[in-house]
Order: structure tokens, then C-alpha cells, then sequence
């Protein structure tokens, strides 16, 4: 037998001995566990299947074991969501500490950073939020003005970020910051990490269409931060922030989780939801119009699904982000609000429930998930800007 | 089912990418049109064809093939695909051969096989009855004669009709048209008495054919009655193919139209250096990268010989006819006036993509399929 196969028979036992049955069950909203020091878990499984899992570092299955990480190949890792897929179990933890400052820390931290920071990562001790937008600066990011003084032993950060998801939730957060107003706008940005626990920082959330505040206005005034905490070098922040980006646009166009089921697939697929409500007249979807938009959907998906696939084949190497994930990014963010969109005609009013007893819970997670799909194309780099990136990065076009 | 190519398949795609750009660039294809050729392609690069061993890809070796697998002959096609190729090659070595793979006992595989990879057996699929793709559709008729059948009907759209020596007539022996059960292939040899081949210049400058049989005698490929079981096959296997050498068109089409946004000027700038034609030029880049993903997985799936192929054929086929269509169309609009004209060849790949999106299938028919196929 090879490794791969002991690999994963090992896999397969150890998750069937240590995945408690509530955490193969389908999670609710509020249901996802995001970790660091102000977490609540409504069900103590939840808490055990997360400790389980992050003693086996495998709530980072690939990140070096010297780092708290499973210290899983591709291979390996691959096998493990696999296996965890076959008994439908829960992905322990997510958020921006696995998806974004964590791999951005292992391309350019120090080893001191990567040994304060990366193992608060996995065990879910430290939950993380990101702050690069602010009022004045979104898609032009590197017009960015929250000042960072160098006061000889320390920074002292000031200035305002906005949309910055789970702040309210957050234990750090890891920003860009003006270290040099003089220079080019590009030069004399900074990459920090802020520990949020203290006076000089305050959030604020925002309230959403979908009716959730997942995101706030976050203010600094007299931040400290400590020295150590600068990543890459001072005014050198750009390059860091970019590649952190990459990572980012990964995650959400679910590059990590190659042809793996979508995140809004709580109410099944879209062929699924129009058999229910729509139904079939002699073999076919009854609404034919209905009929060719679910095929057409559903046919780009399973495309988009493969080249995901294919990009994992062609970069065997250790899935270094490159640009075409400003690809991914934009095809699969339009592709799922596509999706939701039709799923909303298929469902006609019965998809547009609010409150009450007269719509399912499934229906009203419909309503609130297709309000939320508009925000993937806006956040993370909106699509018009990943369409720029591809027409200058990949095809060459001029400025 | 792996979607990179193997070192083989590698080199395979770079001999045929030398081969198309220096012996069939378009440059040919202009010239067959123009002299208004009889055989609409080049006998002396055929024959150079069947010396590479094109004709033999996908015939196992048993049989006088190269046994290289449908991954090979993809990359093949899509090469052709880029250059516009004129040959036998499509109608031939990938839906004739496989009629006879599929479908031949094997005494017709030992004898026809080794003709079609060695360059000597043209052959073509008699399949449409109407302007649109309608493989169950078919009217026409076999009727048992002695040891053959005889076939009476009238045949549109034919794929190198004109030039074939034998045809794979789809023939009705029993039910009406639309059934799937009653359908059956006779090999009919294109002279024999009862076949009149007309030939149909396409505005892709490539070569059909209408062809008439009455009571034109031939012999039973595969069983009678279940032609539809080898006729899907065949269908599947052509369509995938179409699909790579569809991939190639479009993907020249496309570099040839992002070079010219690069130095075509207008008021003073690269025309490419325009928002609104970015935007076009980076999502045509998508569609274009999904559709190298689509086709590589087809291909496998039909060297893998899974259970997968009839869907992955029709998700292949429908983004493909759609993705050329867009391709080609953005890239005359995006060439202006100069792309209008006939001295320029970015015109050729419109025409082309639209007679390839209607053979076998255009996107209505494979979402429609694909549906059915997913039990919706
Ligand atoms: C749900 C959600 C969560 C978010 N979470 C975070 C977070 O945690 N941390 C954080 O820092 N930020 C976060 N953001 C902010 C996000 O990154 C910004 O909203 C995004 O970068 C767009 O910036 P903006 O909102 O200022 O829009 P603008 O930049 O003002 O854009 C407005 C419109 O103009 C278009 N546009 C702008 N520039 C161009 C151009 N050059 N060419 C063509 N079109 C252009 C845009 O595409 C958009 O359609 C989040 C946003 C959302 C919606």
C-alpha cells in the first residue's frame, strides 16, 4: 500500500473516532466558528471538534508543523478534505488568520513573527481582521491616509478604516499604514499588526442590507504598536499588501477548495431547488426559459470548477497564488450572484421572505445569502478592478 | 481524469504546432478558396499528414494506429483549429474512424482501419437531414437487400461528402423519425450506383456535401435497428473533437486581436489602452481559459472511455460554440474596418466558428442535452 493510501486510512479512522455527530450536520450561520478571546460556542461540540482538530494542526493542514500547522503535502491535504468531505464534516474554524495574514506571514514574516503569531492561528486562541479599506481609499487602496509615526521604540497609528469585517469580533488586526506621506503613493505605505485590546483603538459596525452588521468602522487614535510588528520592510508595505490580496482573492473565489461544494449551497443546487420548486413535465424543468438559465449556470460552474482543478494540476509546485486568481476571483463571484439570481426566480416570492413563520429557516437564509452574494463582487477587489488586473497583468494591455 | 498534458502529448502538440504554421497556414486555406481547388484541401500535405501518423492517433495499434489516444489527437486539432487547417482529417481519422471502431465487426476493423490511418480511405458521416442537428431525426431509409441494404434518402451537411470514398449512411429500418430505436449505419462505397453527391461550398471555404441515395447498396455497420448506440458514440467523440479544434481558432483569434489593441493608436493611445475594450478583452480571457478546462476533461474522459463523456461532450460542445462565436465577433468589431475586409484573415475565424457551433450540435441542443442528461 502507498503512503497516500495508509495516509488516508489513517485519516478516515482518526476522523471517524474524533468528529463528534453535530459537526457532520449542515451548519447554520451561526453555526461558524471564527475563533479568538471574545468566541462564544453554542454547542461545547463545537469547541471539542475545534481543540481536536488544531492539536493535529490541522486546522492549517499544510502550514510547517514548527508552526503549530499540520505540516500536510498537497497530497496529504487533499486526502484529508476528502475524507472530511465524505462524512460531510465541518471545516473547525475559518477567517482571515487562516486565509490571509497566516499565509501572507509564511511568505514574508520574520521567524519571531511567524512563532508569536501562527500557532494563535491554529488553535483558534486568536481571531484576526483586516484593515486596508477606509472612506477615501477602496479600489484606489494605496491613496490610503491612516498616519504611523515612528516615535523611536514604537509606532503611533491614527486615522479611521471602514468595512473592516469582524472587527467587533477581532483580537488583532493587520493594516495598511502611511509611514511616508511625502513619497509616491505606492512607496510610503507600511504593512502592521495591531493588537486591538487596547484604548487607542475602537469599532463601530455597520448595519448591511441582509440586515447582519458583519462589518465595521474601525479608529485609531494614538494606536501603539510595537516595533516587531512592522512585516517586510518600512514603506515597503505595498508589495506585502498585494500578495495578501492574492491569498484573499483565493479564498474567495473558493480557490483553496477546489470543486469542493460552494458556499452557498445550504439549500442544495440549483438543479435541486427548481425540481422542488418548479418542478418536471416529462423529464424536463417545467419553465423552459427557467430551464435554460439553471443549465447554463450549472454548465459554467462545473467549467469554472475544473479550471480551478487544472490550475491545482499545472502548480504542483505549492500553490503559489499567481494572477490569474483575479480570474477566479471575478468569474466566480458573477457566476454565484448568476446563481442566486436565479435561484430568487425560481423561488418567486417564497425566495423573498423577511421575518415570520411563513417562510422556512432555508428560505430565509435564501433572501439574506443572495443580498450578502452582492458584496463578493465588491469585496476583496471589486470586479471591474480584477478585470483591470487581468488586462494589464495577463494580457500586457497598456495604462 | 488529468487536464495538463504529458511530455508526449506535449511534444505531439508542438510538431503539430510547427507543421500548421509552416505547411497549412492560412495562407492555404485563401489559396483553395480562391482557385476554387476540386478537392477544397491540399493532396500533397495530406499525404505529409498521414506520414506524421495523424490518420492513425486514435486507431489502437492492433489495427495500424499509433494507439495515441483522443488526448493526442486533441492537441492536433486544436493546432489545426488555429491555422484553419483544410483536411480530411476531422471527417476521417476522428468520426469515420470511430464509426468502425465502434461499430465494425472485426473484420471491417482489420480491413478499413489500417486504409483509414494509412491515408488511403476517405470517408465522411451522412447524417443531417435538416439545416439543424437532429441525430434521432432521421427519415431516410434502409431496407434489407440480399447480404447488404439498400438506402434511400436525402442527406444534407456532410463533412468532406464530396471527396469520401465511403459513407456512414444513418439509416431508418424501422419506427419513425425522432425514435432512437430502428436507426442503423450501412457503409455505402460513394460510387456505388444510387449516389448523387453534390457539393456545398460553405462560407468557411470548407468542404460538404448534399447527397442523394436511392436504393444505393451498401453493407451493415454495427447491428440493426441499435445504430443509435454506436451513432451517440461517434457523435460524442466528434463533437469533443470539433470542441478542440474550435479551442484553437478561438485562442488565435484572440491573441491576434489582443496584439492589435496593443498597437493599433487612436487619439493619440493604443486602442487597448480603452476601459471598455479591457474589460471585453479580460472576460473573453475567462471564457477562454474555462474552455481549455472543458476540453482537456472531455479528452480524457474519452481516452479514459467514462461514463462522463456524453455530458462532458455536450458541456464541451455548448462553450465552446459560444465562446468562438463571442471570440470571433469581438474580434472583427475590435479590428474595425480593416476587419471587414476579405485581405484581412481575422474574418475567417467568424465564418469558420459558425459553421463549426452548427455541426453537431449547437448550444440550445447541448444545454437542452446536458439537462437531460443531469436528470433535469
Ligand atoms: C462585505 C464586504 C466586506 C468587506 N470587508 C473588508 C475588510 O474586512 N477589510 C477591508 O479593508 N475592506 C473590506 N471591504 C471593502 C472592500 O475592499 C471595498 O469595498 C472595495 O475595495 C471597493 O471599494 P469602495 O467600496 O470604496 O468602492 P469604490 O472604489 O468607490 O468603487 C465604486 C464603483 O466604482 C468602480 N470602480 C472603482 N475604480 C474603478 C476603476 N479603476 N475602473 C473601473 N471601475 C472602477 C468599482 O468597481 C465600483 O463598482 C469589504 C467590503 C464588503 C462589501
Amino acid at each position: 500500500m502507498s503512503n497516500l493510501d495508509n495516509f488516508r486510512q489513517e485519516t478516515r479512522a482518526w476522523l471517524e473516532e474524533n468528529c463528534p455527530a453535530s459537526m457532520c450536520e449542515p451548519a447554520a450561520e451561526d453555526d461558524i466558528v471564527g475563533g479568538g478571546k471574545k468566541a462564544t460556542y453554542k454547542n461545547p461540540d463545537a469547541k471539542l471538534w475545534l481543540d481536536r482538530m488544531a492539536a493535529k494542526g490541522w486546522t492549517a493542514p499544510t502550514w510547517p508543523k514548527a508552526y503549530g500547522g499540520g505540516g500536510l503535502t498537497k497530497a496529504e491535504n487533499l486526502i484529508l478534505q476528502d475524507e472530511m468531505f465524505r462524512i460531510n464534516a465541518r471545516t473547525p474554524i475559518t477567517g482571515m488568520g487562516f486565509s490571509m495574514i497566516g499565509p501572507t506571514l509564511l511568505d514574508y514574516g520574520t521567524e519571531e513573527q511567524k512563532l508569536e503569531h501562527l500557532p494563535k492561528i491554529v488553535s483558534g486562541e486568536i481571531r484576526w481582521c483586516q484593515g486596508y479599506s477606509e472612506p477615501g481609499a477602496g479600489s484606489d487602496l494605496a491613496s490610503l491616509q491612516t498616519k504611523c509615526e515612528d516615535k523611536g521604540d514604537y509606532f503611533l497609528v491614527n486615522g479611521q478604516k471602514i468595512w473592516t469585517s469582524g472587527a467587533q469580533y477581532a483580537d488583532w488586526i493587520f493594516t495598511l499604514v502611511r509611514t511616508e506621506p511625502q513619497a509616491p503613493k505606492h512607496e510610503g505605505i507600511s504593512f502592521v499588526l495591531i493588537d486591538m485590546d487596547q484604548p487607542g483603538v475602537t469599532v463601530k459596525p455597520i448595519r448591511l442590507i441582509s440586515g447582519n452588521s458583519p462589518f465595521c468602522e474601525t479608529f485609531f487614535d494614538d494606536a501603539r504598536v510595537e516595533k516587531h510588528n512592522l512585516v517586510g520592510q518600512l514603506n515597503r508595505g505595498w508589495t506585502v499588501g498585494k500578495r495578501l490580496l492574492q491569498h484573499e482573492r483565493s479564498s474567495i473565489s473558493g480557490l483553496g477548495s477546489a470543486g469542493r461544494r460552494g458556499r452557498y449551497d445550504a439549500m442544495g443546487t440549483l438543479p435541486d431547488i427548481a425540481r422542488e420548486y418548479i418542478g418536471l413535465e416529462s423529464g424536463k424543468l417545467a419553465d423552459l426559459s427557467l430551464r435554460d438559465s439553471v443549465t447554463r449556470n450549472t454548465m459554467n460552474l462545473r467549467a469554472f470548477n475544473l479550471t480551478q482543478r487544472r490550475a491545482m494540476e499545472e502548480n504542483e509546485s505549492g500553490g503559489t497564488p499567481t494572477f490569474a486568481t483575479s480570474m477566479f476571483k471575478y468569474f466566480g463571484s458573477e457566476n454565484g450572484k448568476e446563481r442566486l439570481e436565479i435561484q430568487l426566480k425560481i423561488m418567486g416570492t417564497q425566495g423573498l421572505g423577511w421575518e415570520g413563520d411563513s417562510f422556512s429557516q432555508a428560505e430565509h437564509t435564501l433572501t439574506r445569502t443572495w443580498l450578502r452574494s452582492k458584496s463578493s463582487s465588491i469585496a476583496g477587489g471589486s470586479s471591474e478592478i480584477q478585470l483591470n488586473i487581468i488586462a494589464k497583468r495577463v494580457l500586457g494591455l497598456p495604462d | 481524469m488529468p487536464l495538463v498534458l504529458n511530455e508526449e502529448q506535449n511534444m505531439l502538440k508542438d510538431a503539430a504546432k510547427d507543421f500548421c504554421t509552416n505547411n497549412t497556414p492560412i495562407t492555404q486555406m485563401r489559396k483553395l478558396r480562391d482557385e476554387k481547388n476540386e478537392n477544397g484541401y491540399d493532396t500533397g500535405t495530406w499525404q505529409q499528414m498521414v506520414e506524421l501518423g495523424w490518420t492513425g492517433i486514435t486507431i489502437p495499434e492492433d489495427f495500424g494506429g499509433l494507439g495515441f489516444g483522443y488526448m493526442g489527437m486533441g492537441v492536433v486539432m486544436e493546432e489545426c483549429g488555429r491555422t484553419l487547417t483544410c483536411s480530411p482529417l476531422f471527417a476521417t481519422a476522428v468520426v469515420g474512424s470511430s464509426a468502425i471502431l465502434h461499430g465494425g465487426t472485426d473484420e471491417q476493423k482489420g480491413e478499413l482501419l489500417g486504409q483509414i490511418a494509412g491515408g488511403e480511405l476517405l470517408m465522411a458521416l451522412a447524417l443531417e437531414e435538416s439545416p439543424h442537428h437532429n441525430p434521432y431525426g432521421v427519415a431516410a431509409t434502409a431496407e434489407k437487400s440480399g447480404a447488404g441494404y439498400k438506402v434511400t434518402g436525402s442527406k444534407k451537411f456532410v463533412l468532406d461528402g464530396h471527396i469520401a470514398n465511403k459513407l456512414v449512411v444513418v439509416a431508418r429500418t424501422s419506427g419513425a423519425a425522432g425514435d432512437r430505436d430502428g436507426i442503423t449505419l450501412v457503409l455505402v462505397d460513394s460510387d456505388a450506383a444510387g449516389v448523387s453527391v453534390t457539393r456545398t461550398i460553405m462560407a468557411d471555404s470548407r468542404n460538404a456535401a448534399n447527397i442523394e441515395f436511392s436504393g444505393a447498396e451498401g453493407v451493415l455497420l454495427g447491428e440493426e435497428g441499435k445504430g443509435a448506440d454506436v451513432l451517440d458514440k461517434v457523435l460524442d467523440a466528434a463533437r469533443i473533437l470539433l470542441a478542440a479544434e474550435m479551442l484553437g481558432g478561438a485562442q488565435e483569434c484572440y491573441e491576434r486581436t489582443v496584439e492589435y489593441l496593443k498597437t493599433r493608436e487612436q487619439f493619440g493611445v493604443p486602442i487597448g489602452s480603452f476601459q471598455a475594450l479591457k474589460h471585453r478583452a479580460a472576460e473573453m480571457f475567462c471564457e477562454i481559459e474555462l474552455s481549455k478546462s472543458v476540453v482537456l476533461e472531455a479528452l480524457s474522459a474519452l481516452d479514459e472511455d467514462s461514463d462522463e463523456v456524453p455530458e462532458l461532450a455536450s458541456l464541451c460542445k455548448a462553450r465552446l460554440n459560444d465562446t468562438y462565436n463571442l471570440v470571433s465577433s469581438e474580434g472583427v468589431q475590435m479590428h474595425g474596418g480593416i476587419g471587414m475586409t476579405d485581405e484581412y484573415e481575422i474574418g475567417f475565424f467568424m465564418k469558420r466558428s459558425r459553421v463549426c457551433e452548427h455541426t453537431f450540435g449547437n448550444s440550445a441542443f447541448h444545454r437542452d442535452r446536458y439537462g437531460v442528461l443531469q436528470g433535469y
